[in-house]
């Protein structure tokens, strides 16, 4: 069975002008060569620090980034040659969740009229609206009550679950979700996870989750991509990545995670990074980590190294810890 | 005698109470947390040490005394004289807090300048030295940049040194990593710790991430609705939180060491807005303990590990 969604070796590249008049033209590689695929009812997370591509990848699939070269398939169709009526069909099935309820949602509008709006569009009748808008509140956990209420009147996890619901008008098949919770109160998290969670357990959604905290992710994901730079530097199954990192960069992020237990204070192994992320304007000659790498060997900064295979679905790019096979003649 | 002493601090605005009762310490180069979600009063608070309370919101009552001196009764001048020399404070947004027209090194030279602790040479010298200290690699050219011209990360070394130059007695550190990512976050918590240290400076540390509250603190205090609910040593307060909404809010954050998948803890309800705060206990909405008794305000008790619960866990201490 083909998945869902298919990325293949995706490239978003912005032009820009740079030097003090900005006589210069250079190029940010946002995203470089990005291979993905997600299959139904899976959630695929996609993790990495600000800068690293997530979300313009998220923005590629969905029409808001332009894809500079690769392919992108969605059910078995290039979403690149689809005319305007094929699009339409596929926002059906593929639909999205911001960070921010506050601006995904128009404060004049009730919550009712917000989530009714995918379904006007695609030409319910108002009778089929109605009850449609009630089930959907219900199926998010928002009391009918508050269908006449505006935005402002909500909490922030309540606007969240406006969100989701208008999501959800469709029955998509999968849903962008671009850091759905890190806008939202620590006790109110775990309240929309849990949503996210039952509604893929009823529905049979399919996730493509963009996050930064790797506590989450390592709940909720069944495979997750660590990118940096653009690039994937490692993928896998995420109970595998999580409990066997093998590219520094991984093992740098989890170790940087700060738990919430003050005995493991000293014990804890620590990697703590030098440096900054270097500019996606002016990437590394070679591997993209090579500025900041713990292990970086005077080679690394030669040639991209490739996505290795290391152990069943698990990728890893990294020369030195996932040597590419040496072909020996016999 | 302590640092800073805050006695039942109250702020308010127009009709609304925003802070209040909140008392708490901070003894010599100690790390105090005070931890909470939006709205629970814990930026009010640090604000008000400062005496840089927004226009409209208003202290009602309460004392601040730091060094012995009560700062609520200090003219601007005084609080003046005090602020980026005995106290410092770092915010959130490290780009939004920095003027964005001035190079870095003059801006962390500032307070030795208008403090008069340095003639305008030897404090960019000390900016230099400063900049280096925070780990900002070739500051003598960096100290000439303009914020813009320095990542997210680099800038929070700024804030950081510039507050810590004039070596305050106490830093005042608002969300100081929330807007940062992981990696740089455990640079900036791993220096503000080490540099503390070596000054014996304390840190009252404001933020909403438990994991950052059990990296840095000594001690912490959990705020809800405007209220301190509970205070304890960091260890303590994790191995055994006595307050529900403490127990309950460790209990959502996933763990790395739990079984994927299964459904999270999760607190019924949401974060009330302060026009909704219930009479009496302001988390009995939320509580699973509740009972009538909690329509009437319980207030802090016990010695070393504090709560302001009529039905804390762990029984009667």
């Amino acid at each position: 069975m083909s998945p869902l969604l298919q990325i293949n070796d995706l490239k978003v590249h912005f032009p820009v002008r740079t030097g003090r008049f900005g006589g210069n033209q250079s190029v940010v590689k946002a995203v470089d060569g990005v291979s993905i695929s997600i299959d139904e009812n899976e959630t695929v997370a996609i993790v990495g620090e600000s800068g690293c591509g997530k979300s313009t990848m998220g923005n590629a699939v969905l029409g808001l980034a332009p894809v500079t070269k690769g392919r992108i398939e969605f059910q078995g169709k290039d979403l690149a040659t689809l005319d305007a009526t094929g699009r339409r069909h596929v926002w059906r099935d593929l639909q999205v969740v911001f960070q921010d309820p506050v601006s995904a949602l128009n404060p004049r509008r009730t919550i009712a009229e917000s989530i009714a709006e995918p379904l006007q569009i695609h030409g319910y009748e108002r009778a089929q609206i109605k009850a449609r808008v009630d089930e959907l509140m219900g199926l998010v956990g928002l009391n009918p009550d508050q269908r006449d209420r505006r935005p402002g009147a909500l909490s922030g996890g309540q606007r969240q679950r406006v969100v989701i619901a208008r999501a959800l008008a469709l029955s998509p098949k999968l849903i962008i979700c671009d850091e759905p919770v890190s806008a939202l109160d620590v006790s109110i998290q775990s309240q929309i996870l849990n949503l996210l969670m039952r509604l893929q357990r009823e529905l049979g959604l399919s996730y493509l989750f963009i996050a930064h905290d790797l506590s989450v992710v390592r709940h909720i994901a069944d495979r997750v991509a660590v990118m940096y730079l653009g690039m994937v530097v490692e993928e896998g199954p995420a109970a595998t990545v999580f409990a066997n990192p093998v590219h520094p960069y991984t093992e740098a992020l989890l170790s940087a995670i700060p738990l919430p237990d003050p005995s493991l204070r000293h014990s804890r192994k620590r990697i703590v990074l030098e440096g900054d992320l270097p500019s996606p304007m002016k990437p590394p000659a070679g591997c993209p980590f090579v500025t900041r790498c713990p292990v970086v060997e005077p080679a690394c900064g030669d040639a991209r190294p490739p996505l290795e295979e290391i152990s069943p679905m698990h990728f890893v790019r990294c020369r030195v810890r996932a040597p590419s096979p040496v072909v020996t003649k016999i | 005698m302590s640092l800073l002493a805050i006695d039942d601090l109250a702020i308010g605005a127009g009709e609304l109470s925003l802070v209040d009762g909140v008392s708490l310490s901070v003894e010599p180069g100690e790390v105090v947390a005070l931890v909470g979600e939006s709205g629970s009063g814990k930026s009010l608070t640090a604000l008000s040490i400062m005496g840089l309370l927004a226009d409209g919101l208003q202290r009602r009552r309460g004392s601040i005394h730091f060094d012995g001196a009560d700062l609520t009764q200090l003219d601007d001048e005084q609080l003046r004289s005090l602020r980026g020399s005995e106290l410092a404070m770092i915010f959130q947004e490290p780009v939004s807090s920095l003027n964005p027209l001035a190079p870095v090194g003059a801006q962390v030279a500032e307070s030795l300048i208008v403090h008069g602790r340095a003639s305008v040479d030897g404090a960019n010298r000390e900016a230099v030295e400063m900049l280096r200290r925070v780990g900002i690699p070739e500051p003598e050219r960096r100290a000439r940049q303009l914020p813009t011209e320095l990542s997210g990360g680099m800038c929070q070394r700024v804030m950081i040194a510039a507050a810590l130059i004039s070596r305050p007695r106490l830093l005042i550190a608002d969300e100081p990593t929330t807007a940062l990512d992981v990696t740089i976050q455990a640079q900036i918590l791993a220096l503000m710790s080490e540099l503390a240290e070596e000054a014996n400076t304390a840190i009252l540390l404001i933020t909403h991430d438990m994991g950052v509250v059990a990296e840095l603190a000594d001690q912490v205090c959990v705020m809800y609705g405007g209220r301190v609910v509970e205070q304890a040593p960091v260890e303590a307060l994790f191995a055994a939180p006595r307050h529900p909404y403490t127990s309950m809010l460790l209990k959502t954050i996933p763990r790395l060491d739990e079984e994927p998948k299964q459904e999270l803890f999760a607190i019924k309800g949401n974060v009330p807005s302060p026009h909704d705060w219930p009479a009496g206990c302001r988390f009995r909405t939320r509580c699973d303990r509740a009972m009538e008794q909690c329509a009437e305000r319980p207030f802090m008790s016990g010695q070393v590990h504090r709560v302001a619960c009529h039905h804390a866990l762990g029984g009667d201490l």
